[in-house]
This record gives structure tokens, C-alpha cells and sequence, in this order.
């Protein structure tokens, strides 16, 4: 494949950097490494032992994997949402953040839904959703939703990597097996105009179709806690809560994940401070969406004052129970982000990622806060003589599987930026595209022209 | 599927027993027949149903429970024994009994609570694989060797009538019993259980074991299209018992349609405070925290 002066620069530096490791990164592969070990440590106690080792009992019986599981599937946003828009939209700045943003959509799409196998009391029985499904269920929509999302999202990475795939399977590597990978996974791709076309026309039937399927996921998702009966849940506007929450925390992670390549792979010259800004500018927009969305929710639940509501609510206000965790989650996590973003004074690259990681640490917080007081306030009072019962406390075995899953997490990413370049090499023409379109646009005009004047002279020779 | 034989080879711990043919050899239990005779008897015939019929119902029931909040001390005697009916720890309670009261000036009363065995069972709808089923009798039963312990059937429960097996059961008394969602036991780690309004009673005709283990008469059991509810001392018109007393649902305006009914809590035989002699120090502590911090 032909590339330009600058393509094959970009190629040459990526292809040197994915070939070795650095030390700074055998380091945190290491720490990952440890992280998932614990994980599996953990894994292998709770399939032993059974949940009794978890911190869930009967009134919370969902804990912190439900809330990793949102999570997850919440900061799979980035690359949905996020590049599916600007894709659309041809924001000509996003070039250089896409390929970050459609990793972070199919690894956590990936990881997600494994906590919620952990949730399950019966593993082995996983494939008694195949054989006795029923579409009344919640969670049968989310399975469909969810693998759809998750194929889909697979598809987008890959047609947005085709070009650079095609780059790398011409690109003389040492090691044999990259090629020939590379060669089956380009599919003959050699950027010929016909080749180019139809590749931009399914990158944009892909985003069209990945962007209603990113809300659909996270609104059955929302749905699964909408559609009980319990206070704090039962409420109409979950879906769009969750879908503007997920959004949220997928850009703060997309400019962390900014933030760490550039400074891993030295991408100063590609991933500047205007990337910086304008998804700052996104994140502050959200942020404000999801600060309206929180205050409606807690002030109807308020002012209506019905007992179960106010039960939980109770909790949430209490200083000796959720109050600091959700001033932190609902009230620090959402204003420091807006501050920091809207005065430009503050705004800088390390201030805006500071702010990201804040506003993604105090997402993970709310889905606890969602999850919690709303179980530990069931209808009929908790008159219960065990405390574990009525006070939900994570175990250790809960916490080493959600490190193990946020370092599998940055582990795939990292060993991905080794298989593919973290940026786009090889820009789509876009401009070349547009211009044979013009061309095949004045071709049908001057034959519409020919004809009509064809037949204005036939009329003519009739007369 | 094998054809059903009704036929009665005896009874163990007073279990009435229905043998079933079955082609396939599987494990061999010993039983004692009526004329003291010992007979080899395929595990899997000891089902008292086959699994098809245990999700159906029985014809022409419409079950029904009414409990007469007026009469309950909190003797807790059908926690006892519904515990030792179905194996349960003494942790695991199917049917609980609450103290509640429903503002600070109204009197607190004892409350018992069983599944409820909803028409409109929220539990049912959200189940994914179904094992969680509505029967033609109204009862709601599970299906512990199809559940998946997703557990959503527990958040979706407003009445918080279910519990979870979050271990692998201590117990051995039913060890050797063929699983039925009719007897829910042997429990299965990792799966649901709740109260079953004592299914395989209720094939045989008897009452379930919290209405004839309570002593004071609190809880009556029958069947609506017969229109008569025992607690087996005394018998009642279902409909003319709930016209003279005020029956009413808990927290009908959930629309899950319970087919538990209570009387309300007037004319009292005993003194609440009364229910608080079976219970520790610190139960009584505990009780009483829960009633004030609801206001």
C-alpha cells in the first residue's frame, strides 16, 4: 500500500515502539500481572467456597461486581459515543483519538459482562439462558444488548483499522508471525478508490448503527434496577441517567488513556492540547447534563416524601452512612470537573485529566450508591439479628476481582498498543473521497443535461 | 417421559411416597413397606411428582391464606416448624415474623409474613430462565435445578420473601430426597428458596406446617374455589371471613394481587408486648430500634 511522507514516518516510529517494551512499561505490566493473579486467587476461593465469601447476604444481594459491571460497561462510551459522533459529525480533530477510544469501548465491553458471571450463584448453569430464555426478563435484553453491542463494537475497531493493518502487513518486521497475521487481517486491503469507498461507507453505517445500540445497552441496563419495585430504582428516568452517566465517565476515561499514551509513547506533536480542550469541553457538557439529571431525580424522590423513598434517601443524607460518599460522587465529582473546565485559567492538560480521573472514580462511587442503600432499604423493615445482613461491606476476595479487572483492563490496552499503532498511520482521504464524489456528481449532472436536451430536441423536431 | 404408576410402597418420616417406573438404572434407596417388608426402590421414583406436573398445579385449586394479625403473639412456632419442615438453618427464615407499626400513634402488632404467592408475582416476570413459575393453583414455585442465581428474582421481590443458598447446605435429613420445586429440598447452593405454601401438603390434602404448628390459630389455609380456609382447629367461609373481619392485602397499592390476605389487628387476644417474652435481650433491643427509626 502506498503511503505518504508522513504516514510511513508515523509507521516507522510505531512499528519501533510496538516491536520493544520499556522498562516503565515491563514495570506496569508487572503490577498488572500481580493484580490478576489476586484476581484469580480470589476467582478460585469464591468457585470454591461458594458466594459466602463475598460481603453480599439476602437484602444486598448485589454488591460491587453489579457496580463494576455498570462501570464498565458505562466507560465503553468512549469509543460508541464519542468517535461514533465525531465520526459522523467528520470533527476533523478526532482523528488522532479515535483508535484510543474504540479500544477502551471493546476491552471494557469485554470485561463488563464478566462481572456479572461472578454475580451469578450457578456458573455451570450459565447455558440454561439459551435453553430457557424468556424475553420477558430484563437481563435476556441485556445479554441480547450486550453481545450485539459488543460484536458491533469489534466490527467499528476493525474497519477503522483496516488501513493500518494493510500498512503493517507491507511494513518489513523482524519477526515473521506479525506479517503474516497482519496479511490475514488486512483482507487485500490496498487502498485502491473503489477499496477506500466502500470502506468509508461502512465505517459510517457502522457508527450510525453503533451509537442508537450504545444507548440501547445502557438504558436495559438501567432498566434491570427500573423495572422493580424498590425505591431509589423505580424511576422513569433511569435509562437516560444511565446513558448520560456512561457517557460521562467514558470521555474522563478516554482522557486519561489520552493523557498515559502520550506521555508513554511521546505523541505530544499528534495528541495536543486542543484534544485536550475540546473533549474537556465535552466532559464539562455531560458533566452539567448529569448534575441536572442528579438533582431532578433526588429532589422528585424528596419532595414526594414517601417512606421508602425517604428510607433511602435517609441514607444517602447521613452523615454515618452514604453522605460523604455521595457529596463526593454526586456533588465533587461533577462540580470540581465543570470549575476546573469552564475557567481557562485552570484548564491545562495535566488539569484536565486530573479532573477526568475524579469524575471517573466519583462514577464508580454513584453506581455503589445506586446499587447499596437502595437494597439495604427494602419495603418490610430489616428486623435481622445479623449485621452482615443489614450492612453491606465488600469482602477482600470482591475487592482483589475488581483490581483484577481494572489491571486486565490496562493490561489489554497496553499489550493492544503493541499489536496495533495506538494512532491511526494512515489518514482516510477524506478530501481525495469527497472530490471523486464531485466528479461523479458533475458525470450524472452533464448526462441528465445530454438527455434532457435530447429530448427538448426530438420535441422540437415533432413540432 | 415414563408413565406415572401410583403405587404406595410406604412411608419414611411420614412422607407419603408415589413410585414412579422409570426405564433408566439409576441409584437404589432402601424403603420400608407397610408389611415391614424392605424394598429396593430407584431414587429418582421418589419424586412425590414428576418435574411437568410440579409446574402445572393441582386441577381445580385456587390456594388461599389468611392470617389474623389478632391473634399472633410472635410465638414464632411456624418459624420453628416450617423450618424444620424444609431443612432450613435457623438463620433462614421463609416465613418471617416482623413487629410493625404503621405510625407513631397507631399500636405496634406482630406481623407474620410468607411468600405471598402474588397473581401478579414481580418475581416471575423478571426471571430469565423461568425457573421461577406461576402454577394454575396460584402458586408461585421455584425450579432449583434450573435457577442460575442471578438473584434478580430477590431484588424484584418487594415483600423480601426469598432467601439465597450463598453456601453448600449443612443439611442431611433430606440428603437422599429426589429434588422437587413441590418439597424444595434438598436445597442446592447457589440457588433461591422461599416459602412453597407446602406444595407436597397440599397434594395430600393437609394443611402446611406453620398453620397446624401455630399454637394460637393465627394462620388459616384453603382453597379459594371451595370457599373455606382451616387453621385446623376451626373452619371459615374464605369470603364471609374476610367480609366480617376486614381482610385486607399488604401494600395492595404494589398491584402484585398476593393471595395472602390479613385481618387487621383489632380485638386483640394478646398484648404485643407480650411477643417479646420468646426473645432475647438483644433481639428485643433490636426490634424495637427497627419500629423507631422507621419515623
Amino acid at each position: 500500500m502506498k503511503l505518504d511522507q508522513k504516514s510511513s514516518k508515523m509507521l516507522a516510529y510505531f512499528t519501533s515502539q510496538m516491536v520493544k517494551i520499556s522498562k516503565p512499561g515491563m514495570v506496569w505490566l508487572a503490577i498488572a500481572f500481580v493484580f490478576i493473579l489476586g484476581g484469580l486467587y480470589a476467582l478460585i476461593v469464591q468457585i470454591i467456597e461458594g458466594h459466602i465469601v463475598t460481603g453480599m447476604r439476602d437484602n444486598v444481594v448485589w454488591g460491587i461486581f453489579i457496580a463494576n459491571f455498570i462501570f464498565f460497561i458505562g466507560i465503553s462510551y468512549a469509543g460508541a459515543l464519542i468517535s461514533g459522533i465525531l465520526h459522523l459529525l467528520r470533527v476533523e480533530w478526532r482523528t488522532p483519538i479515535i483508535r484510543i477510544a474504540e479500544i477502551i469501548t471493546v476491552i471494557s465491553t469485554l470485561i463488563g459482562p464478566a462481572y456479572i458471571l461472578l454475580c451469578m450463584g450457578r456458573l455451570d448453569r450459565l447455558h440454561h439462558l439459551a435453553l430457557f430464555g424468556r424475553i420477558q426478563s430484563p437481563i435476556i435484553w441485556d445479554v441480547l444488548a450486550i453481545t450485539t453491542y459488543l460484536i458491533g463494537s469489534i466490527i467499528f475497531l476493525y474497519l477503522a483499522s483496516i488501513r493500518d493493518l494493510a500498512a503493517l502487513r507491507d511494513y518489513p518486521f523482524k519477526s515473521k508471525w506479525r506479517n503474516k497475521v497482519y496479511k490475514i487481517l488486512a483482507v487485500d486491503f490496498n487502498g485502491t478508490p473503489k477499496q477506500n469507498r466502500y470502506l468509508d461507507r461502512s465505517l459510517d453505517i457502522m457508527s450510525a448503527i453503533i451509537i442508537p445500540l450504545a444507548v440501547l445497552v445502557h438504558s436495559v441496563l438501567a432498566w434491570i434496577f427500573g423495572m422493580t419495585l424498590r425505591p431509589g430504582w423505580h424511576s422513569t428516568i433511569f435509562a437516560p441517567y444511565f446513558v448520560i452517566a456512561a457517557v460521562f465517565s467514558g470521555t474522563g476515561v478516554l482522557i486519561i488513556a489520552m493523557w498515559v499514551f502520550r506521555k508513554y509513547y511521546k505523541l505530544e506533536s499528534y495528541i495536543t492540547k486542543i484534544h485536550f480542550n475540546y473533549l474537556g469541553i465535552i466532559l464539562m457538557i455531560l458533566g452539567a447534563l448529569y448534575a441536572y439529571f442528579t438533582f431532578s431525580e433526588y429532589l422528585t424522590s424528596w419532595y414526594g416524601s414517601e417512606t421508602w423513598e425517604m428510607e433511602v434517601l435517609y441514607k444517602l443524607f447521613n452523615p454515618n452512612e452514604y453522605w460523604w460518599w455521595f457529596f463526593f460522587a454526586a456533588i465533587i465529582g461533577v462540580v470540581l470537573p465543570i470549575i476546573v473546565i469552564l475557567i481557562p485559567k485552570f484548564r491545562n492538560i495535566n488539569s484536565i485529566t486530573a479532573v477526568s480521573a475524579i469524575a471517573v472514580l466519583a462514577l464508580w462511587v454513584k453506581r455503589y450508591l445506586i446499587i447499596i442503600p437502595t437494597l439495604e432499604a427494602p419495603l418490610l423493615p430489616l428486623q435481622d439479628m445479623r449485621p452482615e445482613y443489614i450492612h453491606y461491606t465488600p469482602t477482600l476476595i470482591e475487592w482483589l476481582l475488581t483490581f483484577a479487572g481494572v489491571a486486565l483492563f490496562c493490561m489489554l490496552f497496553f499489550l493492544f498498543s503493541k499489536f496495533l499503532p495506538i494512532l491511526p498511520v494512515v489518514k482516510a482521504d477524506e478530501g481525495n473521497y469527497a472530490q471523486l464524489r464531485k466528479t461523479a456528481m458533475k458525470r450524472v449532472i452533464k448526462r441528465k443535461v445530454k438527455e434532457t436536451e435530447k429530448k427538448e430536441s426530438e420535441k422540437i423536431k415533432d413540432l | 417421559m415414563s408413565k406415572t404408576v401410583p403405587v404406595a410402597i410406604g412411608a419414611i418420616g411420614g412422607v407419603g411416597l408415589v413410585a414412579q417406573s422409570c426405564k433408566d438404572k439409576g441409584e437404589m434407596v432402601s424403603l420400608l413397606s407397610p408389611d415391614g417388608e424392605l424394598v429396593q426402590v430407584e431414587k429418582s421414583s421418589m419424586l412425590p411428582v414428576t418435574p411437568a406436573e410440579a409446574r402445572k398445579g393441582i386441577p381445580g385449586k385456587q390456594f388461599v391464606m389468611v392470617i389474623d394479625l389478632a391473634r399472633c403473639r410472635n410465638a414464632r412456632k411456624c418459624v420453628t416448624k416450617c423450618q424444620k419442615m424444609h431443612d432450613l438453618p435457623p438463620e433462614d427464615e421463609w416465613i418471617k415474623v416482623f413487629l410493625m407499626q404503621d405510625s407513631n400513634d397507631t399500636a405496634p402488632y406482630w406481623f407474620p409474613k410468607p411468600c405471598f404467592h402474588c397473581n401478579q408475582p414481580p418475581c416471575v416476570k423478571v426471571c430469565p430462565v423461568g425457573a421461577t413459575y406461576k402454577r394454575t393453583d396460584g402458586l408461585v414455585l421455584i425450579d432449583n435445578e434450573r435457577c442460575i442465581g442471578c438473584k434478580f428474582c430477590m431484588t424484584a421481590c418487594p415483600y423480601s420473601s426469598r432467601v439465597f443458598q450463598w453456601k453448600e447446605p449443612e443439611e442431611t435429613k433430606f440428603a437422599d430426597r429426589a429434588y422437587s420445586p413441590e418439597t424444595s429440598t434438598p436445597h442446592k447452593v447457589g440457588t433461591v428458596g422461599k416459602c412453597d405454601f407446602c406444595a407436597d401438603m397440599a397434594r395430600q390434602g393437609k394443611l402446611p406446617d406453620c398453620v397446624t404448628g401455630c399454637p394460637n390459630g393465627v394462620i388459616f389455609f384453603g382453597d379459594k374455589n371451595e370457599d373455606i380456609v382451616s387453621n385446623g382447629t376451626e373452619s371459615f367461609r374464605f369470603s364471609e371471613l374476610i367480609y366480617d373481619r376486614a381482610g385486607y392485602h399488604f401494600m395492595a397499592e404494589l398491584g402484585t394481587q398476593p393471595n395472602v390476605y390479613y385481618l387487621p389487628p383489632v380485638d386483640r387476644l394478646f398484648d404485643y408486648e407480650k411477643g417479646f417474652s420468646t426473645l432475647t435481650d438483644e433481639q428485643k433491643g433490636f426490634y424495637k430500634k427497627s419500629i423507631v427509626k422507621k419515623h
